[in-house]
């Protein structure tokens, strides 16, 4: 039985790991090697070294657009924790069987495709959408807002889009929070702000972080938010990558920007890694973790 | 030591979740000054009454007057008093000299005051070179000392302990059983310790109120619990107990009455009223029991058994006897060195006896 086992497991991690090194691992590289190629208009690529790509970062413009991505999705993430965390302290009040269930309500939408959903929040906003009609009929305003293709409207899809991504590991740190410690902060004279500044919050911070890089992360290379809400304008980094392969067709700067967002994204999981680390090493997590 | 000044009472306080009565218009008066032990079974609502004390919980009912002034309305952070938890709930972010400075910043005492009062609390503990680790890096025993200095930094008017000793091991509790009495003596802050284990508050407190089923059963001195208790429930819960169901025969003075019980006529003391044909309990701590060879006892007043089984406990032998009506009897006797014979046969027919004045007499209770 041991040795059936074992050839199992040789072939379930043997079949799970060539698996990403052949679609992760190998276009990955082939990525990485065409950042450093140069580029040519009629066979996207040739293969001779060059760092245009690269070069091509530094382009202020680029710069600004790099940043205006960064920015939306931070502004995306603070609006999501400004929500969430509320939302999840309510819900530690409910009963254990509620939170399941408001749990599950607050998943269910996401099993729609978000592009779909997308469109849903195009019809809402639109000057014919929900809102405005809604507004106009009851008097409050003579003309439509403009809401769609703004900076405003990509932010507010990433925010629909993400918040879940923000709720559930909040969830998770504040239901290992040992309710015992509020008591403790009670009874040794803090009132309810001390204790959400002293106790809940230092606590759950591996949850919020956790969370921040859950929205940050995914809000910067969500393009079809940006072309559906934001117009050409609000690109996110995302939206930017994607026009150099299939619009602009300059490969090598396209290859390089994707390496950047990787570089990016691990460099945030490693701080995430690290902050966590900490905390557990002060037992900020729970007991289990010594 | 024990002050006569009232510093908390509890009136008439119920508190009843879903269809179950927790506290049941319980009435308790605690002194200044005192080490007060609430002792009861799980479930008998012993912790609930120092929720109510802490104001982690609201009373349905009645009042909590501290220094003659109802704090029933007061918020938990706004009350005088400091709660040491059962599993200690100490800040897991903070070092031991944050955790024990906290309720200090809290209340707004000023810096210099605050550095120079956690320092004398880790001190009282002998935790001063534990100041800057995180409660994780702690042992148990240690950990526990820290969560009493960060409550009794506070200076409270009463100290709330939870099962504080229930976490650790056998040992390091007998320690810290002495340490809680010297740090008491020591700040002279009233106590009021929660337990279910009877030879803890035996052994530390100045009173003792024995809780079941949201009701006061007793309250005494150690003393007073364990020698006369008031009913089979703190006669069965503190210590071990036998118990013999008999009634009376006639009274012969006011404080002695004759009583029929496992077919012997036997002599008790008692303060109750009792007259003839009252069904009555005649109970027996198995240290009271003496045993002897039947031939001896042939002349006085005695019951017969045969020993069941012979415990050696070290300090004494603990032999369980059946008499000839079924009843079993545990008699815990010191051992006599010099004394070649003592020790028992199992099946050897015994001769049960006690001084008169030992036993315990109750009125009858429907058995529980």
């Amino acid at each position: 039985m041991n040795k059936q086992f074992n050839q199992f497991r040789f072939w379930a991690i043997g079949l799970a790991t060539s698996w990403l090194a052949l679609f992760v691992l190998v276009p990955s590289l082939m990525v990485l090697v065409t950042s450093f190629l140069t580029r040519d208009a009629d066979f996207l690529i040739q293969y001779k070294f060059s760092l245009e790509g690269w070069k091509s970062i530094f382009d202020p413009t680029f710069i600004s657009l790099l940043w205006d991505s960064l920015s939306m999705s931070m502004i995306t993430a603070v609006i999501c924790l400004a929500i969430a965390y509320p939302f999840v302290m309510c819900l530690m009040g409910l009963p254990q069987r509620w939170r399941g269930i408001v749990l599950f309500l607050l998943i269910v939408p996401f099993w729609t495709n978000s592009l779909v959903r997308i469109y849903a929040i195009q019809f809402l906003l639109g000057k014919k959408g929900l809102i405005n009609e809604t507004l106009q009929f009851v008097g409050l305003i003579d003309k439509p807002l403009d809401m769609l293709y703004s900076q405003f409207a990509v932010i507010f899809g990433l925010s629909y889009i993400l918040l879940p991504f923000m709720i559930l590991p909040i969830y998770s740190s504040m239901e290992r929070l040992d309710f015992k410690l509020l008591d403790a902060a009670k009874d040794l004279g803090a009132s309810a702000s001390q204790r959400l500044m002293r106790i809940t919050l230092p606590l759950t911070l591996p949850g919020i972080i956790a969370g921040c890089l859950m929205v940050v992360l995914p809000a910067m290379g969500m393009f079809f938010v940006a072309d559906l809400l934001g117009g050409s304008k609000h690109a996110l980094l995302g939206n930017v990558i994607k026009n150099q392969f299939i619009q602009t067709r300059d490969w090598p700067f396209g290859a390089a920007l994707s390496i950047l967002m990787i570089l990016l994204l691990s460099f945030m999981l490693w701080l995430y890694y690290r902050a966590t680390k900490m905390s557990n090493r002060e037992g900020g997590i729970n007991d289990s973790n010594f | 030591m024990t002050g006569c000044q009232p510093l908390l009472q509890l009136s008439g306080v119920s508190k009843t979740y879903a269809d179950n009565t927790v506290l049941d218009a319980l009435d308790l008066t605690i002194y200044d000054g005192e080490f007060l032990t609430l002792l009861g079974p799980s479930g008998c609502g012993k912790t609930t009454v120092l929720r109510i004390i802490a104001g982690f919980e609201k009373e349905d009912q009645g009042q909590v007057m501290l220094d003659e002034k109802d704090i029933s309305i007061l918020k938990a952070e706004h009350r005088p008093v400091n709660t040491v938890f059962q599993s200690y709930a100490l800040f897991p972010h903070m070092t031991v000299y944050d955790n024990i400075a906290f309720g200090l910043i809290m209340h707004k005492v000023p810096k210099a005051d605050i550095n120079e009062r956690v320092l004398e609390a880790l001190r009282m503990v002998r935790l001063e070179s534990f100041a800057q680790r995180k409660p994780h890096q702690l042992s148990g025993g240690q950990q526990q000392r820290v969560a009493i200095a960060r409550a009794v930094v506070n200076r409270p008017r009463l100290l709330l302990l939870d099962e504080s000793l229930s976490a650790l091991d056998y040992k390091l509790r007998q320690e810290m059983q002495i340490e809680l009495k010297r740090l008491q003596r020591q700040l002279n802050i009233t106590f009021v310790y929660v337990t279910h284990d009877q030879e803890e508050a035996l052994s530390m407190s100045d009173r003792i109120v024995v809780l079941n089923k949201g009701k006061v059963q007793q309250i005494g001195t150690p003393r007073e619990i364990y020698e006369t208790p008031v009913n089979l429930f703190v006669a069965r819960f503190i210590g071990e107990i036998n118990q013999f169901d008999g009634h009376v025969v006639r009274r012969i003075d006011d404080k002695h009455v004759e009583v029929v019980a496992e077919g012997a006529d036997w002599v008790v003391k008692t303060d109750y009223p009792f007259a003839a044909n009252d069904k009555v309990h005649v109970l027996l701590r198995p240290e009271d029991v003496r045993l002897t060879k039947p031939e001896l006892a042939a002349n006085t007043v005695h019951i017969e058994g045969h020993i069941h089984e012979c415990n050696y406990k070290g300090k004494t032998l603990d032999s369980y006897i059946r008499l000839s009506t079924g009843t079993k009897v545990i008699a815990s006797e010191f051992f006599d060195e010099d004394d070649p014979d003592f020790d028992y046969r199992l099946g050897q027919k015994v001769a049960l006896q006690w001084i008169t004045g030992w036993e315990v007499v109750l009125p009858y209770e429907q058995t529980i």
